[in-house]
């Protein structure tokens, strides 16, 4: 078990760990990449739902947490915890290339006996603090994590990253309701709310909004941003509570599912897909060009 | 002992755990031929307590069952290490492995029925899948909640806990061995579901076993003609059964088969040498639990009598527990049947 005492830096203020806000855009750029590339391997792959965090990724792990590659079980780093388990695909090539494990790793990605499936494995993958997949589960590890801090006494923050479709689950608020009711400001929920579940627009499968309103009545603080603004994110990030005992706080990340790649901008056939041939040259010289503004979607 | 008897009203407040220690003195006083320390549920919360005196990595959970499990005596002792999430048994499961990831060896405990049913993927994917030292605690289980009927049975939580890879899977008798298993349990590596009767079970171990060991089989009686694997709530009508059927000279070996996964296949094999037929009690579906488990073994063996006992798969009737037990033959006198039915048969 960790000791704790290695000497870390103190959590970025202002805006990150001296990084630029180009520097984050070409990260953000590296998770699309990175996504199309190791996609490709696999013969499949959730492009659209790790396109629309991809800034996030950017601003989290370049920016904002408190990590030390080097010492990945470290007691007191703070915990994140990707709930939409399936952007795991964007949040490798991250800890690859941050120093958790070496990138070349990935080149085997979700081959036979490879330790990065679509869905990450805590037990395989150095860097990832939990196993996820099963959707609605979480933010119920997330509250308690935050409870593991308060009960040892400990100063870690926990993020947990949800999917919008998520919201649906009953667990979701399940754990909503424990984290305000036991008080856990420590723990900060971040929806990528990019519009889209597979079967379609949230709002017509299942209405999750008003969002902010119900994370409030079950006794949280909320935010709302442009998920791909890294001034917002890191704004946003920035303004969070010092941890505590006190509401926990929930940012609402505006997004767009498939954001970067024209054709899967909230495009319902791309949840899950693969790109070939001509295609995947077109996409990659696409992503090299940077975002693009969006184009009005009826 | 006639002015020692509890009134209903005791009765119900014992249920609820809410009675005071001289109404469940008592209470244990008119138990049939059971000393004071025979009510596992009674003392969950004590013994956690005990340990986490001596251990800072132990919490306690429960779901609105703190009266009912005597969690609350845990609470009256370490008050900043429970945690009573409410009606919510799934966020109390994962919520239970997050803690776990950070260092904390969490018991968590609510009814069978809501445990290891309810909570089946929780444990799974939470607990047991990345090796969480999370303790599932259901207690209550079988047919133990009687006439609360179906919703509150639990006569498949083994059946899908014995399924899942990297799980430890338990049963206590009584409050000793319970005991026993709690302190076993606190450095076991990974996840566990530890499987309690109502909390008023009848002494099987008339003190805490020492040698109490996960995956170690305990022979609590010798006999020559038949072999008896059950656990829990059926070790003490076996050998109640074993009793009586010593008295017509069929001697019966009877073993505690404690830890259903991983299963002792030693003790099953020797079994097959030694006595030959064999039979299995367990207060569950006869589908997917100690019975099965116990054929998965055997049939890679020489054939010998088998039979499986337990609940048949149907939904169980509705009444107080003593008449299901009797209903479904999980009494003595019913194993007793079913014994001489099989060595009946096996000698036809």
């Amino acid at each position: 078990m960790s000791t704790g005492e290695t000497p870390m830096p103190d959590r970025p203020q202002g805006g990150g760990r001296n990084v630029s806000r180009a520097f984050l855009e070409d990260r953000a750029k590296f998770v699309r990449k990175e996504t199309v590339r190791l996609s490709r391997i696999a013969g499949a792959g959730h492009y659209s739902s790790t396109f629309s965090a991809a800034e996030l990724f950017a601003a989290l792990y370049y920016a904002h947490l408190r990590i030390n590659p080097a010492e990945p079980r470290w007691a007191d780093r703070d915990r994140f915890i990707l709930s939409k388990g399936h952007a795991a695909i964007g949040l490798y090539p991250v800890l690859a290339d941050l120093g958790f494990f070496d990138p070349k790793l990935l080149d085997d990605y979700t081959r036979f006996g490879s330790p990065f499936g679509d869905h990450p494995d805590m037990k395989k993958i150095t860097g990832v603090d939990f196993s996820s997949g099963s959707l609605g589960h979480g933010l119920s590890i997330g509250v308690g994590m935050a409870l593991g801090a308060r009960a040892q006494g400990r100063s870690f923050r926990t993020y947990v990253m949800l999917g919008d479709g998520e919201l649906a689950e009953g667990q979701v608020w399940e754990a909503a309701m424990a984290a305000g009711h036991f008080g856990l400001r420590s723990l900060v929920a971040i929806v990528d709310r990019n519009q889209l579940c597979i079967d379609g627009r949230t709002e017509e499968i299942m209405a999750i909004e008003p969002i902010e309103d119900r994370f409030r009545s079950f006794g949280w603080d909320t935010r709302r941003i442009d998920g791909h603004d890294l001034d917002a994110i890191l704004g946003a990030f920035d303004g969070l509570a010092p941890a505590g005992r006190g509401r926990p706080q929930a940012i609402i990340a505006d997004t767009v599912k498939g954001r970067g790649v024209k054709r899967m901008e909230l495009a319902l056939n791309w949840h899950v897909g693969n790109l070939a041939g001509a295609d995947y040259d077109d996409v990659m010289a696409e992503l090299d060009a940077g975002l693009q503004p969006l184009e009005a979607v009826s | 002992m006639s002015e020692a008897k509890p009134t209903h009203q005791d009765q119900s407040e014992i249920f609820r755990g809410t009675a005071d220690g001289e109404t469940r003195l008592k209470h244990e006083k008119s138990v049939q031929g059971t000393p004071a320390a025979s009510l596992p549920a009674f003392i969950l919360g004590e013994e956690l307590a005990d340990l986490a005196d001596k251990d800072p990595r132990i919490v306690v959970m429960t779901a609105d069952l703190a009266s009912a499990n005597r969690t609350n005596d845990f609470k009256a002792r370490h008050p900043d290490r429970f945690f009573d999430f409410g009606i919510a048994e799934k966020n109390m499961l994962t919520a239970a492995a997050g803690m776990a990831s950070t260092g904390l060896i969490p018991y968590a405990a609510t009814f069978a029925s809501f445990c290891g049913i309810l909570g089946a993927e929780q444990i799974r994917t939470d607990c047991a899948y990345p090796r969480m030292p999370v303790r599932a605690i259901g207690h209550h289980s079988g047919m133990s909640m009687g006439f609360y009927g179906t919703s509150h049975h639990a006569l498949e939580d083994l059946g899908m806990m014995r399924t899942i890879a990297d799980l430890t899977v338990v049963s206590a008798a009584d409050a000793n061995q319970l005991r026993a298993v709690l302190r076993a349990s606190v450095d076991h590596p990974g996840a566990m579901y530890i499987r309690l009767g109502r909390g008023r079970d009848a002494v099987v171990y008339e003190t805490v076993p020492a040698d109490f060991a996960f995956g170690k089989a305990k022979r609590l009686r010798e006999g020559r003609d038949l072999t008896v694997f059950t656990m829990g709530t059926g070790l003490r009508p076996t050998l109640d059964a074993a009793a009586a059927l010593a008295a017509d000279g069929i001697e019966l070996r009877v073993v505690d088969m404690h830890t259903l996964k991983p299963i002792d296949a030693d003790e099953i094999r020797a079994a097959v040498t030694e006595t030959g037929a064999i039979l299995t009690v367990e207060e569950h579906n006869v589908i997917g639990g100690l019975g099965s488990a116990v054929a998965e073994i055997l049939v890679d063996g020489p054939r010998v009598p088998f039979r499986r006992h337990g609940v048949p798969d149907k939904f169980v009737e509705v009444g107080p527990p003593a008449a299901l037990y009797a209903h479904y033959r999980l009494d003595a006198k019913g194993i007793a049947e079913v014994a001489r039915e099989l060595l009946r048969d096996a000698a036809a």
